[in-house]
């Protein structure tokens, strides 16, 4: 029998409309109860063999989930290993990620997914789900066998960055999905018109003479997804949106009862493509950094729920990868020890999103889109807790990173709001300034 | 622009140790009365060293692009140009105002015509040079760029010379490099030498670039020379126009100050010169106008088009030129044309920004000591 007490955090738990000054107790790795803040003059509370957590000044929270994390492992452990890119989950405040498909092999069948779920359980840090290939090899030709991968463990499909462009290809996909009640989550981005871009089609793009992947790219991609969702009754999840045609075409759908959803990254919230005239590869991602009004869109449809989760996308790339010239330069940003951070400046100190709405959007929503119980503080819960100081004022230091990779365009800015707890069955799985090995 | 840019320290004439200084602007009518007096190549050069006109502002460490520098400093490179170009008669006399200077062209992209102009420039004004010319991608070679850069640096090298088919590869070369990095055309991005000659030479014809309108003609989407003619003829007070079909003018940019036209035609009347762009197959994806005789008939320079031009119409080509894709080749060969004037300024505004950076360098290396 273990207890612990989170002691009088401000506890925000949005699945169940909770945002105020409690105690959270935990029974056994699980939720045991909120209740209001108790004194040790309780009588009738038995303080014997429980664990005080003080977490006064703190936010206490579910922890968060990502709907999409490149854990690079097997085939690119230059990059990240399944150990470290969970350890930098936790240390980001994830308890529960999805691992992207992007492997080499591509998980494209069922032991592949299986080895993930075993280097996960080996890793021991945060919960790992694998997302299964869409298509055999990613390549957008044959479907892989999903319903092998399904009893694999695979919680949705994604062909990563390689977006199934054969709508032929990708209505099957969502047909034979539906059976299984699984998300596809698509990179919508139309090939033909993104090969070779490196940067937004706008000013920016012109004046630095970079080629440009215009947002009509991934607008056209988002219609089409949209518009097989429809025609299948599949459920397709868009990874990445990036621009304003697309939300508003999402927020459309939604209101139509057509089941799309969509998260969208920190960086894209808040950078733009005006920091490209660095050249400084750390800014290539994929979809680009865009322009102000872009910006704009991403912020609004975040708030009206139109975006539901936001993904770090994480894609740790190793140091020599991004030492070269912009062109040959791989995309992606190390993001998810950063996240926080990143949101809270993007969407927090701006008024934009109250903590309520930006944990929700970390929590329920990427939880909606796997179909998992996780992200609340409910009773009976596994006890997935992340404790943040939203007043902590810190500099990003890559070099302390968790991740195997430091491909961070944040290193040595200043932000507000750290992760300083994570837990995941009750117990705690990361603390800031304690080093735990990896296992 | 720090203050001591201002007055700057003359270049160290090496061997006689040769110092001056000089404040104000070299009085260039002064010193043409002058060249008649002077007669032995010895005192040509001792007069030239005591009067570079280079106390205009300057104070860049690299030359990257035009879009950072001020109309002064633009102004001041002309300037030393067109001092160049009187005091070594066009730039045939050889000075040594870069004497122990190691200047490294290194070209991952071919320019036979580049590379050799920056060789002759700094020849001319005495340094040494080293011509390194790789395959196109770092990675080809299993050694990064910055990897070949340092190492080319470590063999005692002051300025490095780099062309790459990669925008921003220059500026990447100067956070890497102690060496000062001059940019001989980053891929699309822009090419300041080019810029800046170009700009030398309609200065040079018409003895002003304010007022004018100058039409940038062909593929304007991949070109860098288009980019810093563009920086450069704005900021000097020009009018631009850039015209070619719509598929190779890219997006907003108008927002350079610059005005759309698609019929060059049309806008003929206006222009007081054009400046015809290398239509840049290789760089181009997939096709991007139906075929080269519509390409030549909508935005070729032909003797018609010449004879509704503007009398003095001023004809410029960055080459290498296709003939009878761009312009035809009466137009290339005739009065209007200032294409192989270009290429011989191309050497005295390199001169000048070689020396500038020198001079910047050895002011900062002053500074340390």
């Amino acid at each position: 029998m273990s207890r612990k007490l989170i002691r009088g955090g401000r506890v925000i738990d949005p699945a169940n409309g909770i945002d105020a000054i409690a105690d959270v107790w935990i029974q056994d790795g699980g939720i045991d109860a909120i209740t209001s803040v108790r004194e040790e003059s309780d009588a009738d509370i038995d303080w014997r063999d429980t664990e005080i957590i003080n977490a006064s000044g703190k936010i206490v929270c579910p922890g968060f989930i990502d709907t999409h994390v490149s854990l690079r492992e097997p085939g690119y452990e230059e990059d990240e290993s399944t150990a470290t890119g969970t350890a930098a989950a936790l240390a980001g405040g994830f308890t529960t990620i999805a691992a992207q498909s992007d492997t080499c092999p591509v998980v494209d069948n069922r032991s592949a997914a299986e080895f993930i779920r075993l280097q996960a359980e080996r890793a021991r840090n945060c919960r790992v789900y694998p997302l299964g290939a869409v298509t055999k090899e990613s390549k957008g030709e044959e479907l892989a066998e999903i319903g092998q991968l399904v009893q694999g463990g695979a919680i949705g499909f994604s062909d990563a960055k390689s977006p199934v462009a054969n709508s032929e290809v990708m209505r099957r996909a969502l047909e034979y999905t539906r059976m299984f009640n699984r998300p596809i989550l698509h990179f919508a981005m139309v090939p033909e018109l993104s090969e070779g871009g490196v940067i937004h089609e706008g000013f920016q793009a012109t004046r630095l003479g970079l080629r440009g992947i215009p947002a009509a790219a991934q607008d056209i991609m988002t219609g089409r997804d949209i518009a097989l969702a429809e025609l299948t009754g599949g459920r397709v999840h868009l990874m990445c949106v990036t621009t304003a045609d697309s939300v508003e075409r999402i927020r459309r759908a939604q209101a139509a009862g057509i089941a799309v959803t969509a998260d969208v990254t920190p960086h894209h919230l808040l950078l733009t493509d005006e920091v490209m005239d660095s050249f400084d590869t750390m800014y290539k991602c994929n979809p680009p950094l865009r322009s102000a009004e872009h910006v704009q869109a991403l912020i609004a449809g975040l708030k009206d729920g139109t975006l539901s989760a936001i993904t770090a996308d994480h894609q740790p790339l190793a140091f020599e990868k991004k030492q070269v010239e912009l062109d040959i330069a791989p995309f992606g940003i190390c993001g998810i020890e950063t996240l926080l951070p990143v949101c809270v400046k993007a969407l927090i100190e701006p008024g934009h999103l109250t903590w309520s709405e930006l944990i929700s959007r970390l929590t329920v929503g990427p939880a909606a889109v796997l179909g998992l119980k996780h992200g609340t503080l409910s009773t009976g819960q596994p006890a997935d807790v992340t404790v943040i100081d939203p007043e902590e004022q810190w500099t990003v230091k890559a070099s302390e990173f968790r991740s195997r990779s430091r491909n961070t365009p944040f290193d040595g800015k200043v932000f507000t709001g750290r992760v300083v707890m994570t837990l995941v069955d009750g117990e705690i799985r990361y603390q800031k300034g304690v080093s735990v090995p990896c296992s | 622009m720090s203050p001591a840019a201002k007055t700057l320290p003359l270049l160290r004439k090496s061997g006689q140790q040769v110092r001056g200084e000089l404040n104000g602007i070299a009085d260039a009518d002064r010193f043409a009365l002058e060249a008649g007096k002077w007669q032995s190549r010895a005192k040509w050069r001792l007069m030239v060293l005591n009067n570079l006109p280079v106390s205009g502002p300057w104070g860049e460490r690299h030359l990257l692009g035009l879009e950072r520098l001020s109309a002064e400093q633009l102004t001041t490179v002309l300037d030393l140009a067109e001092h160049y170009d009187r005091a070594t008669f066009g730039g045939t006399q050889r000075l040594d105002v870069l004497k122990g200077v190691v200047v490294a062209n290194l070209f991952f992209e071919n320019s036979t015509r580049t590379r050799t102009s920056f060789s002759l420039a700094a020849r001319r004004l005495g340094a040494d040079t080293v011509d390194f010319t790789a395959s196109s991608s770092s990675l080809s070679k299993g050694e990064t760029f910055i990897d070949t850069a340092l190492t080319i640096e470590a063999m005692g090298v002051d300025m490095v010379v780099c062309r790459h088919r990669t925008p921003g590869a220059p500026h990447l070369l100067a956070r890497h490099l102690k060496a000062s990095v001059l940019n001989a055309g980053d891929g699309t991005h822009e090419h300041p030498t080019q810029g800046l000659l170009d700009i030398y030479t309609i200065r040079k014809a018409r003895g002003r670039i304010s007022g004018l309108t100058v039409a940038l003609v062909g593929d304007i989407r991949h070109s860098r020379v288009a980019r810093s003619n563009i920086h450069g003829l704005v900021k000097l007070g020009a009018r631009v126009i850039v015209c070619g079909p719509a598929t190779l003018i890219p997006s907003d940019i108008t927002r350079m100050g610059v005005e759309i036209a698609y019929s060059l035609d049309d806008i003929l009347p206006e222009v007081d010169c054009v400046n015809l762009l290398r239509v840049q197959f290789e760089r181009q994806r997939g096709a991007f106008f139906p075929s080269i005789p519509e390409y030549a008939n909508l935005f070729g320079m032909n003797g018609d088009r010449i004879r509704r031009g503007k009398s003095d119409l001023l004809v410029l080509a960055p080459g290498p030129i296709n003939r009878g894709v761009e312009l035809t080749p009466d137009v290339a060969d005739g009065p209007h044309s200032l294409i192989l004037n270009q290429v011989s300024n191309g050497l005295l505004v390199r001169m000048a920004c070689l020396t500038l950076l020198t001079q910047e360098r050895r002011r900062l290396q002053g500074g340390e000591a």
